[in-house]
């Protein structure tokens, strides 16, 4: 295989992944890089380099629309952030001094959840009584729009959602995913912060969470250009596409799916992770 | 609070923020599809070398290195500078909340984001990690 038709053919799986993983709220980096390494037999530590820098560009291509409509909590978010980006340069400090196999392990057992909360179903039901001090003194609760106008909202147990997203940032930096599944499991679960605005700000923080891993990925030589290329570009437009047809798609089939095929690739890369060839 | 200047509100500058952020992904993917044509017109038809990891020449790993490259229209090195553009595109994002919420006169937000800018600026210069 030449230049030219790894660059075509990882276009074409990144666009998929990127299409999918939008119809699916699960983003496309968590497939690309198992996809990379398994079926084109890429270095796991090109494919984060690359899959990093898709998932930069998705995540402020999206935020870009989002954040205007209105479900975005931006104060929620730079708070937040304060865990992830500490998160992500500690992840991605430890992924150099990890063998690959233990990477692949890690991000195998990581796919696996990821799966399992996407075939879950969302439950959307605000929490009553007191919010913590800490988000009173934050001024966390907000509003967001709804059918019947803005509806108010409070943030609960911010010391363990913040925590929480320490350890997002922590996956973020040590498999340059964006680690969505965790950053909404703490705002919406454990937070108790509407689905819709933990989804949209949690995609919102990703950009900025990734960027302060991918300093460290591109000092050590990780993100190549020739592979990052297609694959930023591919899961861009593909993220937009899906974005854009989501309001007509039913997806619970295609959730389910796509968690089969998130699933099987998981157990592949814990496999070859433990017989070391990866 | 009723001493914002006329405009500074959340809602201005969530709209701000957004133009910020498509602005930046635009020119990131326009400067690496021109960089990916001038290396696949010159180097499209070379072996590849994804499977062994042997790490970035030194030129492509740093901030004047990839500034070198691109300005001799390497094609490689156009495609990196988009991705430094992408890059960047968050972090400036953070950089403008700053000063957003300084307008706002939120005093405690500009200490909190200024937080974030610290940690994106240690990752990103800081060569010990």
């Amino acid at each position: 295989m030449n230049t030219l038709e790894l660059t075509v053919l990882v276009w074409c799986a990144s666009l998929l992944a990127g299409f999918l993983g939008a119809l699916t709220g699960m983003g496309g980096g968590v497939v690309l890089t198992p996809i990379l390494t398994l079926a084109f037999g890429i270095d796991i530590r090109y494919a984060i380099g690359a899959t990093l820098v898709s998932v930069i560009a998705t995540s402020s291509g999206a935020a870009a629309a989002f954040v205007r409509e209105g479900f975005s909590n931006i104060r929620i978010g730079m708070f937040l952030e304060i865990a992830t980006t500490v998160g992500a340069v500690v992840g991605a400090s430890v992924a150099l001094r990890l063998p690959t196999s233990a990477i692949a392990i890690i991000f195998g057992v990581v796919l696996l959840y990821s799966a399992s909360v996407s075939s879950r179903v969302e439950l959307d039901q605000p929490l009553e009584g007191e919010p913590d001090r800490i988000s009173k003194f934050f001024r966390m609760d907000s509003t967001y729009p709804t059918a019947a106008g803005p509806r108010h909202y409070q943030v609960h147990r911010v010391p363990a959602g913040f925590s929480l997203m320490f350890v997002a940032g922590i996956i973020s930096g040590l498999l340059g995913i964006g680690s969505g599944a965790v950053k909404v499991l703490a705002m919406d679960q454990v937070m108790r912060i509407p689905f819709k605005v933990s989804a949209t700000t949690s995609n919102f923080m990703i950009g900025v969470t990734a960027a302060a891993s991918a300093g460290v990925y591109l000092r050590r030589g990780y993100i190549d250009p020739g592979l990052a290329m297609p694959v930023m570009l591919g899961v861009l437009l593909g993220s937009l596409w899906g974005a854009r047809i989501l309001p007509l798609t039913k997806t619970r089939v295609l959730r389910l799916v796509f968690a089969v095929v998130v699933g099987a690739l998981a157990i592949e890369m814990i496999y070859h992770g433990l017989k070391g060839n990866v | 609070m009723s001493e914002q200047p006329k405009g500074w509100t959340d809602a201005r500058v969530a709209e701000i923020i957004g133009g910020l952020l498509r602005a930046g992904v635009i020119s990131a993917a326009t400067v690496v599809i021109a960089g990916a044509a001038v290396y696949l017109i010159r180097h499209g038809h070379a072996a590849v070398h994804y499977s062994v990891f042997k790490g970035e020449p030194s030129d492509l790993r740093t901030l004047s290195g990839i500034r070198q490259d691109a300005l001799s229209l390497h094609g490689r090195g156009i495609i990196q500078l988009g991705l430094i553009i992408l890059i960047a595109t968050p972090v400036a994002r953070v950089a403008f909340s700053v000063v957003a919420f300084a307008l706002e006169h939120d005093a405690l937000y500009v200490v909190v984001t200024l937080a974030v800018l610290a940690v994106l600026i240690f990752s990103l210069t800081g060569a010990h990690l």
